[in-house]
């Protein structure tokens, strides 16, 4: 379970200026996120902003009430990491010189259910998909062999069962 | 219909029953004065767009419908931008209209290019910027909806100047159908309004705090009777004056920073807030952390995002102030429980008897606690009174009494000096039936004084009273209290004369030296055909008291500095 992680998902029009709108409101106030995300969804000109931040449940409800005045949030919720599916991806250049280290490295991309993307003599690129807790476990791994960049999505979110946050 | 960008503004503006502009034109608006040219909506030319915002302000404080200022892009725009945060901040509906580069040159820095979208998002409740004329008639009559309607505030419409040219077929234009904005009905949840009245019945030292949401919604004369059933003092923020008549036996004045020290000694011992349109700014509050400690707090507001932002609340009601209180006095009427003097009233009358005597006039010079005294008695209650910003904002605040609501505005949240002279013009335009003055400070009078010429132009006839101590005297008294009196930077030395001054735009001044002076020269700009400036001098070292020093809580007053 990702403790303390707090998970806002908001519909919004996909105008002009919008993510904007979002980020410049975040910075006023000064509230802390950890990552955001914007992308298209089912429906067409309306897009999905997913953002995560640690802290307090009354700033995060301050939060979500201050965007909901932004009018170009059409809707905007708190979706709670057990009733809610959540992921991140992430790509990572690790370098792995000696045989020794590379089959490690394969060994703990298998428990972690990653994958190579790219190989070069010296290096590998993994890609892995999961919750912030389980990428950070790996990245953890990761450090030990060197990692010589590193790329995180940020996350996105849905709730489980039928409904849509739209309806 | 087909006609152009510009004149399908000027045609959306009268389907908003818009009567009157301030503003001035420039490169990029001259399409859009051209179509003003032959309409019949006033405009009224500024001397700097600032004050056309501030203008478009107290017109829609006095009226409560927005008022509507216009600018050229670039320096235009950003000129604007103070009026703009000061209607944010105080909730006050403007709609300003500003030019902006010809699309194809937008984001080329071309010649007086602004970002003024950008600039001004975070200070309006949306700033549009329109890409097509087609999206005029739509985005205009949204624009005004949404500064006028829920919690009110700025809007901006950004308009490229080929946009102006091009044009529109008014019966097939673009719907903007906004889904994330809904006009709330206002109406509270009976669940809150139960709650809220188990808290009141079982409350035995209540106190009102009125803000300035009362006044917006035209709830007066239900928190009169609300605080008359139930027994409870009412204190109000600087924008809650006016919200009860000042001269009620309920009324304890204006609570905070500056407030009364009755006022906030009463807050501070109640055992339950009702807070109404009001947002528990620091100037009202004092010290967060022992705000209102052994009270239970009942928090109405319109803005859902203001419960629980400053202050931690027992009942939240998100609705509109009058129906609210309209409410609560029914459902108290109904279970026939009207209060009568009991202990906590006769407390508060001790309080006021025992402080009264704290507010000294000390002997020599003109006061001005006497000042505003004087002014009050000598025009009606329904006149209009403007403030600047420092101590002669704080001098009205504490000491000249309020009426009726939308007679006191003042720039409550942003306190931008400069704010007195072009509101009480706005003011003037919106009521011109209605004497309306202007309290300000020499420093913050010089701020935004060329307008004189406007009101001069345009026979707009408001009368500024100049708290005339050389000095930026809030500031000062900062520092006489707070750093050993080492005045950096405050001492204006020579300041113009502003009789002379007046008299060079064309205005009446009036410079007094007596209290007998001051009624006569007030007396006399009842009646003046042209605006008035009145210098009334004061020494420089007046302070403002009492006061709660910053980080204290309320309890803490200062009373002599
Ligand atoms: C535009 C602006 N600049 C600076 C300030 C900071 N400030 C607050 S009160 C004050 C002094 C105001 O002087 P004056 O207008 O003469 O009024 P007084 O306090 O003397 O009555 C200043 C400089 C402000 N509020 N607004």
């Amino acid at each position: 379970m990702d403790e303390g992680l707090h998970i806002i998902s908001a519909i919004v029009e996909d105008r002009p200026g919008v993510l904007f709108k979002v980020t410049s409101l975040i910075r006023r106030r000064g509230f802390n996120i950890a990552t955001i995300t914007v992308g298209s969804t089912e429906k067409e000109k309306v897009s999905r902003i997913t953002m995560t931040m640690g802290g307090d449940v009354r700033i995060v409800e301050q939060l979500i009430k201050q965007l909901s005045k932004i009018p170009d949030v059409v809707k905007i919720t708190e979706l709670t990491p057990t009733e809610s599916v959540y992921r991140e991806l992430a790509i990572v250049k690790v370098s792995a010189q000696d045989q020794a280290k590379r089959s490690d490295i394969l060994n703990y991309i298998t428990i972690f259910r990653g994958r190579v993307i790219d190989a070069s003599k010296d290096s590998l690129i993994i890609e892995i998909v999961g919750s912030p807790n389980k990428i950070n476990a790996f990245l953890d791994l990761m450090k030990s062999f060197g990692i010589a960049e590193l790329a995180r999505t940020g996350m996105v979110a849905l709730a489980r069962g039928t409904k849509s946050m739209d309806d | 219909m087909r006609l152009s960008g510009a004149k399908a503004i000027v045609e959306s503006l009268k389907s908003e029953k818009v009567e009157v502009i301030f503003g001035i034109p420039g490169g990029m608006t001259i399409p859009l004065y051209d179509a003003f040219y032959d309409s019949d909506l006033r405009h009224i030319l500024t001397r700097h767009e600032q004050c056309a915002a501030h203008m478009a302000d107290g017109y829609a404080r006095v009226k409560g419908v927005p008022g509507v200022c216009t600018a050229t892009s670039g320096p235009g725009a950003t000129n604007l931008v103070t009026g703009i945060a000061v209607a944010y901040m105080d909730s006050s509906p403007i709609v300003a209209i500003t030019g902006q580069v010809p699309r194809a040159m937008i984001g080329k820095d071309a010649f007086q290019e602004a970002d003024i979208v950008g600039i001004t998002n975070p200070i309006t409740k949306y700033s549009f910027q329109i890409t097509s004329a087609s999206q005029i008639p739509d985005t205009v009559k949204t624009a005004f909806l949404l500064a006028s309607t829920n919690r009110r505030g700025p809007v901006l419409i950004d308009v490229p100047k080929d946009v102006f040219s091009e044009e529109v077929d008014l019966d097939s234009a673009e719907k903007l159908n906004i889904k994330g904005y809904t006009v709330r009905s206002g109406e509270p949840h009976p669940y809150s309004i139960k709650k809220a009245l188990g808290l009141i019945m079982g409350s035995e030292r209540p106190v009102i705090i009125a803000g300035g949401g009362v006044i917006t919604s035209n709830g007066s004369a239900e928190l009169v009777k609300f605080a008359e059933l139930i027994m409870a003092p009412v204190a109000t923020t600087l924008m809650g004056k006016g919200a009860i008549p000042e001269t009620h036996p309920l009324s304890i004045g204006m609570l905070g920073m500056h407030g009364k020290g009755e006022c906030n000694m009463t807050v501070e011992s109640a055992d339950l807030i009702i807070a109404i349109g009001m947002r528990f700014s620091d100037r009202s509050t004092g010290n967060l952390e022992n705000f209102g400690e052994s009270a239970k707090v009942i928090h109405i507001d319109i803005d859902p995002a203001e419960i629980g932002k400053n202050v931690r609340v027992d009942v939240p009601i998100v609705a509109d102030a009058k129906k609210t209180l309209a409410i609560l006095v029914s459902k108290l009427s109904e279970v026939g429980s009207k209060r009568g003097e009991n202990e906590w009233t006769k407390k508060l009358r001790e309080l006021k008897a025992h402080y009264s005597s704290n507010y000294r006039e000390a002997d020599g010079g003109l006061r001005p606690a006497k000042l505003m005294k004087l002014l009050r008695d000598a025009i009606p209650g329904s006149a209009i009174v403007t403030t600047g910003v420092g101590q002669n904002q704080m001098w009205a605040a504490l000491h000249f009494q309020v009426l009726e609501p939308k007679t006191f505005i003042t720039s409550g949240g942003l306190g931008a000096m400069g704010f007195g002279l072009p509101a009480s013009i706005g003011a003037k335009v919106a009521s011109p039936e209605r004497p309306v003055f202007n309290i300000d400070g020499d420093g913050g009078f010089i701020m935004t004084e060329q307008d004189l010429a406007t009101a001069v132009m345009e026979d707009i006839p408001t009368v500024s009273i100049i708290m005339n101590n050389r000095v930026l005297g809030m500031v000062r008294q900062w520092q006489c209290m707070f750093c050993n009196k080492r005045y950096s930077e405050t001492d204006l030395g020579k300041v113009p004369d502003f009789v002379k001054l007046a008299e060079a735009y064309g205005a009446e001044g009036i410079r007094i030296e007596s209290y007998k002076d001051f009624e006569t020269a007030v007396k006399r700009s009842l009646k003046a055909e042209v605006p008035v400036v009145i210098d009334v001098p004061i020494s420089a070292d007046e302070k403002v008291l009492p006061m709660v020093p910053p980080g204290k809580r309320l309890k803490e007053v200062i009373w002599y500095g």
